[in-house]
């Protein structure tokens, strides 16, 4: 199977606090994967650096097989970023827009084509938000929101979707859902990375576990994560119950 | 026009062509269509205005160029329809071409302002127009001192907008450099800047003759306005609709997501320095008209109007672009009629659409608060 992602002895630093430390892991192609770790853990630094969004002080990533100063297939990835659903809040800015935003990595400085339209009206098809397309993106709740996203990341005809917890400030009923149609798009080949607070739904749904807490406590596949002791181990012993930072 | 949404469905090429020209913004409502008429008719306007500077430009045209007469001719119809229009509407002020001069600045500067502010503003750099504005009246003073020093025959604004440009350049630099709060670099650029200009001039006044209107530069004023100057906003509203045309989606895209835009693999820092380039110089652009204290006004104001009302990005940038050459003709008619201030006059009536906007929309709850 090839590597879409992998990431060797990384370390990464902010200032003097060490955030992540000699992490190594590979990420294979149709992986679903759940990144886990307690708050502050280097979660969302992790992610920042395999995506390239940060540079490591020390170690190599690839991405699609290319070192990753290299790579340049941006629209290979849809990434949505932690606390998204604040976007847009006061942008004036439509549902369709958003989604459009997915094929401009596509096109470049030309204009959109026609197919491009078709694209953006499947992705809008397939996350059910084709009756919201012209409103205005603070007009919708979370889970609404949330979908826009992911309909931007499908128009992009992204092969990876990065997730940093998608779902902070969306319902249970929308959260579910939200899942279910990852685990579709899932199925239908696309490799996914998501980060996420809530380890009961995680566990249910990914195929794989990195758990981390700077260092690698555990990779692979969600079965062994469950029976191994990297949890409580990267979350302290003394932590039953897992933080969560907002109520 | 005669397109409306009746027309519409009836007649296929044209209106295909021209929805496909103007990608997902896809008129349906009388109101969208109503938007694009103004914006049809602002062009128009636009285009007539650099039509009219360039006229005034080719008459000083070398003689070998041949179209000096020519232009010459022109204009001077053009000079005798103003007399006309003034004869017609009992004014005093179509007949001067220094009246149009101004008038000119004024319409593409409504145009260009709104269009680079609608991105600064909803990239919360709102306060850069400022800063860079500050820059701009070092830059003044810088020119006004190379040119008593060199006697250099060229634009004082021609040095403004290198010293604007390279301000707004090196605001960036440190702004990525500096290890606090956002809008610390800005404050210190914009009074640090102010501060320069004002010891230029001073230090320049022992030992050169400034005749230069200092106050037409703070408050903005119709008689500053240089046929060079009208040139060069002739020349860089062009080039500034050009760059947006052809950067808009990029734009949008860094503007509304940056980071996902960077995993995109955009060059977001390159658009970056291009966005507060192109604020540089429409700056130093408007400040003729404007002033150096009030042009950050018609960056902010006209979007912040739109933003209220608009339903999408594409038509907050149609409805700031309107909302912005409404308030310079209006606030230019109305300086013009009594003898006050074209800066203040159109600031003011700027944030006259703005409440007009806010009574209208009657969600200026759910535009400020976060979720």
């Amino acid at each position: 199977m090839k590597s879409v992602v992998t990431v060797e002895d990384v370390s990464f630093a902010y200032g003097e606090k060490v955030a992540i430390e000699d992490i190594s892991l590979s990420i294979e192609a149709g992986d679903f994967l759940g990144l886990i770790g307690p708050n502050g853990s280097g979660k969302t630094t992790l992610l920042h650096i395999m995506l390239g969004l940060k540079r490591p002080d020390f170690g190599s990533i690839t991405l699609f097989g290319e070192p990753i100063d290299e790579f340049d297939d941006g629209e290979r990835i849809g990434y949505v970023s932690q606390r998204s659903t604040d976007r847009g809040s006061t942008m004036p800015v439509t549902v369709r827009e958003v989604v459009t935003m997915g094929r401009f990595a596509h096109v470049g400085r030309s204009p959109l084509g026609t197919d491009d339209h078709e694209i953006v009206d499947e992705a809008l098809e397939t996350v059910e938000i084709t009756d919201l397309a012209d409103r205005r993106i603070n007009q919708l709740s979370g889970g609404q929101r949330q979908r826009t996203f992911i309909a931007r990341a499908l128009a992009s005809e992204a092969d990876l979707l990065a997730l940093d917890e998608p779902t902070v400030g969306v319902d249970a009923e929308s959260r579910e859902r939200f899942y279910g149609m990852l685990d579709d798009l899932n199925r239908e080949g696309i490799t996914i990375i998501l980060i996420e607070h809530d380890i009961d739904i995680l566990t249910k749904h990914v195929d794989k576990v990195a758990c981390i807490n700077r260092e690698l406590y555990h990779h692979g596949d969600t079965v062994s994560f469950l029976e191994s002791e990297a949890l409580s181990e990267a979350y302290g012993a003394a932590h039953g119950v897992i933080e969560h930072d907002h109520p | 026009m005669s397109l409306d949404t009746t027309n519409a469905d009836r007649v296929g090429g044209p209106v295909a062509n021209l929805t496909a020209w103007l990608g997902w913004f896809r008129p349906q409502r009388r109101r969208e269509w109503v938007e694009l008429g103004g914006i049809a008719l602002t062009a128009i306007l636009g285009v007539a205005m650099i039509g009219f500077i360039l006229l005034d430009w080719l008459r000083f045209a070398p003689e070998w160029a041949v179209i000096g007469p020519y232009a010459d001719l022109l204009f001077g119809q053009f000079i005798v329809a103003g007399m006309w229009m003034d004869h017609y509407l009992g004014t005093n002020v179509f007949s001067h071409p220094f009246m149009w001069r101004a008038i000119a600045t004024g319409v593409l500067i409504g145009i260009v302002a709104p269009l680079v502010g609608t991105y600064l503003v909803h990239r919360q750099m709102a306060l850069i127009g400022e800063t860079l504005a500050h820059t701009a009246f070092a830059g003044v003073a810088v020119g006004l001192l190379f040119i008593a020093l060199t006697g250099w025959t060229g634009s004082l604004l021609f040095v403004a907008l290198i010293v604007s440009a390279l301000g707004a350049v090196g605001l960036q630099w440190l702004t990525d450099r500096t290890n606090t709060y956002g809008d610390v670099p800005i404050a210190i650029v914009l009074s640090g800047s102010f501060a320069v200009g004002t010891l230029l001039i001073s230090w320049g006044r022992d030992f050169t003759s400034l005749a230069i209107d200092i106050e037409g530069f703070l408050f903005g004023s119709l008689a500053i306005v240089t046929a060079e100057g009208a040139q060069l906003v002739a020349v860089l509203s062009v080039v500034v609709v050009a760059l947006v045309a052809l950067n808009y989606k990029q734009l949008l895209f860094i503007t509304f997501d940056e980071q996902a835009a960077r995993v995109a693999r955009l060059e977001v820092d390159r658009y970056n320095t291009l966005l507060i380039v192109m604020t540089a110089v429409v700056v130093v652009g408007a400040m003729q008209i404007l002033g150096v204290i009030l042009v950050a006004a018609m960056l902010v104001i006209p979007v912040a109007t739109a933003s209220q009302v608009a339903e999408s990005f594409r038509e907050t940038l149609y409805l700031s672009i309107l909302v912005g050459q409404l308030s310079v003709l209006g606030g230019l008619a109305f300086a013009i009629g009594a003898s006050l201030p074209p800066g203040g006059s159109i600031v003011v009536i700027a944030i006259g659409f703005y409440l007009l906007s806010i009574a209208l929309s009657g969600r200026s709850g759910t535009s400020i608060s976060m979720h």
